[in-house]
C-alpha cells in the first residue's frame, strides 16, 4: 500500500470549526448558549486562588502541634498583611515573648494541629478564557467554559512559538518564495504578518518591537528561532514562550517557500482579522499552530478538500535531505523493497522534480500536496 | 508449573501490538512466529483487546495455525486450536504514572524512585522537603500533573514523623487527580517510617486512598524496595489497567497477571544476569524516551529518560548534549547551523528516515549522545545507596570511597543488550555495535546483542510462569549476537603498544588509539590470550594476562585500543580522520566495503 507522510495539517478557506474554549479549573461560565462572541468576549472566569504558604508556627514557638491553638493571634479566614503576628507565647513573666508573623499578605486557611503549621493563602488571582474567534456559542461546559462555533478559513502550521493573539492580516512579501527584511515590513501594529520563504533575526525582532502580533513565515533557521526565544527548545511543546510576538512556521527550518496554497489563502485574507495561536505539541495528541479568520458564510456547507494518495502524477514534496524541500510529482510507484545509499532496504517512489531531474525517495520521506 | 507447549503471548504498547509464538518442538521452546497490529486503546475503538485480536489473527495467517475462539485467543487449547497458555504486558496508554515524595532528595526520595522505576513506572515528579521549591511551587507542580498513584517515602524507621505530615498536607492542599477519572480516590503507597503512619492517615483521610506497606528504608544503611514494588504492581493491575479500555476483558483472557511492559523486561533482564552469569545492561532507545536496565551484582535498576529519543525528542537531544557533542562523532565537517535545522526537521517531521549516507552518520552520532545521556541519567541512580554511614580504617583514606558511588562497573560488565530502531534496525549490524561501544564505553571483555524485534516484554511476562522456556528463546531466538569487544582500560599515548593478543590462529599487537576486527561467525566461539601492558587491564588486573574463550557474532570481535575514558581528538580535522579510520575498521562505515 503506498504511504507517505501526510502531517494531516489543514489549510481550507471554508471550514466549520468548533473551538472548546476552557478554564484551567472549574469557574463561572459566563455566555449562553445561542450567544454570539467576538474574539474578546471572555467565556468564562475563575478566581485563581492564591498560593498556599506554610508557617511552621509550633517549631518555631517551640511548642507541641496541639498547644499552637492556644498561642494563636489571629483565627482561620481572617484576613493579614505581611509582618501580622500569627502566634505568640508569653514566655517568662512577659520577657521572652516570641512571635511569628506572616510572610505575606493573605487569608489565614488553616491552624493544623497535627503538624503546627499555619497556612496562609495569598490574594485570588483572575483568569478569564476569552472566545478568541468571533462565533456563537454552541454549548456550554458547566463551570469549565463553552464550545465556539465559527466558520472561516484555516491554516494550520508545523511549529510554533507565542500564544493566543489576534490581529489584522498583511503581506509582507510579494510572494512565497521572497524573504521578507527589516525595511519592507512597514507598519506592524496589531497586524499578522505573512512572510515568504524565511526571515532572519533582526527583521522578527524588530517587526515584534514595531506590535506584530504574529508572524507566519515558510521557515526559518533554528539559529534565529533559538535568538527570538532566547534558549534552545528542547521538547517539541510550546506555546508558554514569553515573546510579544506569535510566530508560526508552515513548512519547516531551514529555507523553505511557503507552499504556494497556503500563500494563496492568506493573500486573500489581506486586511481581516485573525486568530492566531502558536501552540505545537508533536508527541501522542499533537496540537498545531493555527490561523483562524472568521469569514461571513458562504452558503451551504463548507467543503474540504479531499484526502489525497500516493499515487502516479500525484504532487509532492520531499521533507529530508538530500532532496529537501524539493518539488515534483510521483512517476512510478516500485512495490519491491530498493537498497538505498544508507544500504537499508525500504520503499520507494520514483519522483521527477520540477527541475527536470528524476530521484529516488524513500516514501517516508515525502509529503503530498494539495493542488 | 503447567506443561505448555504453545504458548500466545502478547506486548501491547502505545502504538503497536506485537504478538509472538513460542512452541516447544523435541523438547525445546522456539518462536515460531510473529504479527503486530496497531494498538486500539483510543479512539474510535476505545478497546484494547480489539488490536490483540487483530495481532494475533496476523499470527494465525502468518503461521497456518488457529489461536482465535470465541472472538478470543482460546485457552486451554482445544486439539489444534487455540494455546496452552496466554500471556500479555501492557504499556499503552502511557504505561504508569507515578508522583514520588520523599524527605531527603538523596535518600528516601531516591530509593522511592528506584523502587518505582523498577517496577515500571514512570515518575513525573519527585517532592522532598530539600527539593528547593515552596509548598506553594509544589502544590503548583502536583497540580499539573495526573498521576496513576502516588508512592510516599520517608524517615527511617523511628526517624522523622514532622516531615512526612508536611508533605501529607502538601498533598491535601494539592488535590491531585487520578489520570484515568473514573470516580475512584487517587491510591497513595505509604512506604515510610511506621510510626507516621497515624498522623499521615489522620491528614491524608478520606481524600485518598493509603495503602501501608513496610518502609523502603528502613534504616540508612538498608533498603527494602520489594514490598513498595508489589504494592505498585498490585494497585496497577487493579486500578490503573482495569480503568483502562478493554483491559477488564484482556484481565479475562490471560493465563497470567498482565505485566507492565517494563517490569516484564526488567524481569527478563535479571534472568539473563542470572543465566550469563554476569552484568548485565540493557537499552531500549524509542523516539521518545530511552530506558536503560543494568544488573551489577545482585542490584537490578531501570530508568527512563523520558525526553531522550530519536525522533519526538532529539531536539532534546541536541539541547542536553549541545551541538558540539552531536557534531564531534561526524567523521567530516558539518556546519551547526546545518545540523540545528536537520534535527529540527526531523523533529516536526518524525517519520522520515536518513536517504544519505551523511544523514545516517547523523542519526547515529545522535544516538551515541542520546545513549551516553541516558546512561550518565541511569549511573546516577543506579548508586549504592547515600547518607550511609562508613567506618574508615587507614586503608580508605587512600582509596576515597564515598557513599553513593555508582554501580557501573564497566569491567564487571559481561553483555550489552541493545534495541530500539536505530539500533535493531541500523543498516549494518557492526554500525550498532560502534553506537553503543562509543556511548557505553565498556571495559575489558563484553558482549554485544541487539533484541531485534523487541521480544523482551513477552519472555519477561513468560519467565512469571515458565521460566526455562523463556531461557531458551531469549538465548536463541531473541538476542541477535553482534559479538566480542575487548577494549583494555587505561591512558597511553597514540600508536604505543597497548596489548599483544591471540586471539584463535590469528595474533597481533594493539596500538593505543587503534580499533581492529576479527571476524567470528555468529555461535562460533574462539579462544583468546591476551598479554595487556602495564597500566592496562583487560579484567584480570593492569598488566595481566587474561585468557579465556569469547564468542562471535555479526560484527565478530572488536579489539579497542582508543583507551578509557575514550577522548576525541580536539582538532576538527584530526577527529574526522580518526573517526573515518574506526569507522571503516568496525566495517560500520556506511557505502564501504566490511
Amino acid at each position: 500500500m503506498p504511504i507517505a507522510y501526510t502531517p494531516g495539517l489543514r489549510v481550507t478557506g471554508d471550514a466549520v470549526l468548533h473551538l472548546e474554549r476552557r478554564l484551567p479549573m472549574k469557574g463561572e461560565v459566563l455566555v449562553s448558549p445561542g450567544e454570539a462572541v467576538t474574539s474578546e468576549t471572555a467565556v468564562a472566569r475563575v478566581e485563581m486562588p492564591g498560593n498556599l504558604h506554610t508557617v511552621r508556627a509550633s517549631q518555631l514557638l517551640n511548642l507541641e502541634p496541639r498547644e499552637l491553638v492556644g498561642h494563636m493571634v489571629v483565627k482561620v479566614g481572617e484576613a493579614v498583611e505581611t509582618g501580622t503576628v500569627l502566634a505568640r507565647t508569653q514566655g517568662l513573666w512577659g520577657l521572652f515573648k516570641s512571635e511569628v508573623k506572616a510572610p505575606v499578605a493573605g487569608t489565614v486557611e488553616e491552624v493544623s494541629l497535627t503538624s503546627g503549621h499555619v497556612r496562609i493563602r495569598e490574594g485570588a488571582r483572575r483568569v478569564e478564557v476569552l472566545a478568541h474567534c468571533a462565533g456563537r456559542v454552541t454549548e456550554v461546559i458547566p463551570d469549565e467554559g463553552a464550545v465556539i462555533e465559527t466558520r472561516g478559513a484555516l491554516v494550520q502550521g508545523i511549529f510554533g512559538v507565542g500564544g493566543e493573539r489576534t490581529g489584522v492580516v498583511k503581506l509582507a512579501v510579494s510572494s512565497p518564495e521572497a524573504r521578507v527584511s527589516a525595511e519592507s515590513l512597514g507598519d506592524c501594529q496589531g497586524r499578522v504578518l505573512v512572510a515568504g520563504a524565511s526571515v532572519d533575526g533582526e527583521t522578527l525582532r524588530r517587526a515584534a518591537a514595531a506590535g506584530a502580533a504574529g508572524l507566519v513565515v515558510g521557515a526559518i533557521s533554528d539559529e534565529v528561532l533559538r535568538e527570538y526565544v532566547g534558549y534552545d527548545i528542547g521538547v517539541a511543546i510550546t506555546g508558554r514562550e514569553d515573546v510579544s510576538m506569535t510566530l508560526i512556521l508552515t513548512e519547516g527550518f531551514g529555507e523553505l517557500p511557503m507552499a504556494r496554497r497556503t500563500w494563496e489563502l492568506l493573500a486573500s485574507l489581506e486586511g481581516q482579522l485573525a486568530s492566531v495561536n502558536g501552540t505545537t505539541q508533536i508527541r501522542a495528541g499533537v496540537i498545531r499552530p493555527e490561523i483562524i479568520v472568521t469569514r461571513e458564510a458562504a452558503g451551504g456547507e463548507a467543503a474540504e478538500a479531499p484526502a489525497q494518495i500516493l499515487q502516479i502524477g500525484a504532487r509532492v514534496r520531499v521533507i529530508r535531505e538530500p532532496y529537501f524541500g524539493a518539488l515534483g510529482r510521483v512517476a512510478a510507484l516500485p512495490s519491491e523493497l530498493v537498497e538505498i545509499d544508507t544500504e537499508s532496504r525500504v520503499r520507494i517512489a520514483s519522483i521527477a522534480l520540477d527541475g527536470g531531474e528524476t530521484v529516488s525517495v524513500p516514501r517516508a520521506n515525502l509529503e503530498l500536496i494539495q493542488e | 508449573m503447567p506443561d505448555a507447549s504453545r504458548i500466545v503471548a502478547t506486548d501491547c504498547g502505545s502504538t503497536t501490538t506485537k504478538a509472538i509464538l513460542i512452541e516447544r518442538v523435541e523438547g525445546s521452546y522456539r518462536l515460531r512466529g510473529r504479527g503486530e497490529a496497531p494498538t486500539t486503546v483510543e479512539a474510535p475503538f476505545d478497546d484494547v483487546t480489539v488490536g490483540v485480536l487483530n495481532a494475533v489473527g496476523e499470527l494465525e495467517e502468518l503461521t497456518g495455525e488457529t489461536f482465535l475462539q470465541d472472538s478470543r485467543v482460546g485457552t486451554p487449547r482445544q486439539g489444534d486450536a487455540g494455546a496452552d497458555l496466554y500471556l500479555s504486558t501492557s504499556s499503552a496508554g502511557g504505561g504508569l504514572q507515578m508522583l514520588v515524595t520523599g524527605v531527603i532528595k538523596s535518600m528516601t526520595a531516591e530509593s522511592a524512585q528506584r523502587a518505582a522505576l523498577g517496577a515500571g513506572a514512570i515518575v513525573i515528579d519527585v517532592i522532598a522537603v530539600d527539593d528547593g521549591r515552596q509548598d506553594h511551587q509544589r502544590v503548583a507542580a502536583i497540580r499539573s500533573i495526573r498521576p496513576d498513584m502516588i508512592l510516599m517515602s520517608g524517615g527511617v524507621e523511628g526517624g522523622t514523623i514532622q516531615h512526612l505530615l508536611d508533605i501529607s498536607e502538601v498533598l491535601v492542599a494539592a488535590d491531585p487527580k487520578p489520570r484515568l477519572t473514573r470516580g475512584f480516590t487517587l491510591p497513595v503507597i505509604y512506604a515510610g517510617n511506621s510510626g507516621a503512619v497515624s498522623g499521615v492517615d489522620q491528614v491524608l483521610a478520606d481524600r485518598f486512598e493509603l495503602l501501608v506497606v513496610d518502609n523502603l528504608r528502613p534504616t540508612l544503611e538498608q533498603e527494602n524496595l520489594g514490598p513498595a514494588r508489589e504494592a505498585i504492581h498490585r494497585l496497577f493491575l487493579e486500578h490503573v489497567m482495569a480503568q483502562a479500555p478493554g483491559y477488564d476483558k484482556l484481565l479475562t483472557w490471560t493465563s497470567a497477571p498482565v505485566m507492565s511492559t517494563p517490569r516484564a523486561v526488567g524481569e527478563m533482564v535479571q534472568l539473563a544476569a542470572q543465566q550469563e552469569g554476569t552484568d548485565v545492561l540493557a537499552v531500549d532507545i524509542g523516539g521518545a524516551t530511552t530506558d536503560i536496565f543494568s544488573v551489577f551484582g545482585d542490584q537490578f535498576n531501570r530508568t527512563v529518560s523520558a525526553n531522550l529519543g530519536m525522533s519526538y525528542s532529539v531536539s532534546n537531544v541536541m539541547a542536553e548534549a549541545g551541538v558540539a557533542n552531536i557534531g564531534r562523532w561526524m567523521p567530516f565537517p558539518i556546519a551547526d547551523r546545518e545540523l540545528r535545522n536537520r534535527l529540527r526537521n526531523k523533529m516536526i517531521r518524525p517519520t522520515t528516515i536518513p536517504q544519505s549516507r551523511e544523514d545516517l552518520l547523523l542519526e547515529q552520532a545522535v544516538a551515541r549522545e542520546a545513549l551516553r545521556l541516558a546512561f550518565a541519567h541511569h549511573g546516577a541512580l543506579a548508586s549504592g545507596l547515600k547518607g550511609v554511614q562508613q567506618a574508615r580504617t587507614m586503608a580508605d583514606l587512600f582509596t576515597q570511597a564515598a557513599s553513593g558511588a555508582s554501580l557501573m562497573n564497566m569491567m564487571s560488565l559481561g553483555l550489552i543488550i541493545g534495541s530500539g530502531g536505530i539500533l535493531s534496525h541500523a543498516p549494518r549490524r557492526e554500525q550498532a555495535a560502534l553506537m553503543m561501544i562509543d556511548a557505553f564505553q565498556p571495559e575489558g571483555i563484553t558482549k554485544l546483542a541487539v533484541d531485534s524485534i523487541f521480544m523482551m516484554p513477552q519472555l519477561g511476562v513468560l519467565a512469571s510462569v515458565l521460566p526455562e522456556a523463556a531461557v531458551e528463546v531469549f538465548r536463541r531466538d531473541c538476542l541477535v549476537p553482534l559479538g566480542t569487544v575487548i577494549a583494555p582500560a587505561g591512558r597511553g599515548k597514540p600508536g604505543e603498544p597497548v596489548m599483544t593478543w591471540e586471539i584463535g590462529e590469528k595474533k597481533g599487537e594493539l596500538s593505543y588509539g587503534e580499533l581492529v576486527r576479527l571476524p567470528l561467525a555468529e555461535g562460533e566461539e574462539a579462544t583468546a590470550v591476551l598479554d595487556p601492558r602495564r597500566g592496562y587491564d583487560v579484567g584480570a588486573g593492569k598488566g595481566r594476562r587474561w585468557s579465556g574463550p569469547i564468542a562471535g557474532g555479526v560484527a565478530g570481535v572488536i579489539l579497542d585500543g582508543r583507551g578509557r575514558p575514550l577522548e576525541l581528538p580536539e582538532d576538527a580535522a584530526a577527529r574526522g580522520t580518526k573517526l573515518t579510520e574506526w569507522m571503516r575498521a568496525a566495517g560500520a562505515m556506511p557505502g564501504e566495503g566490511r
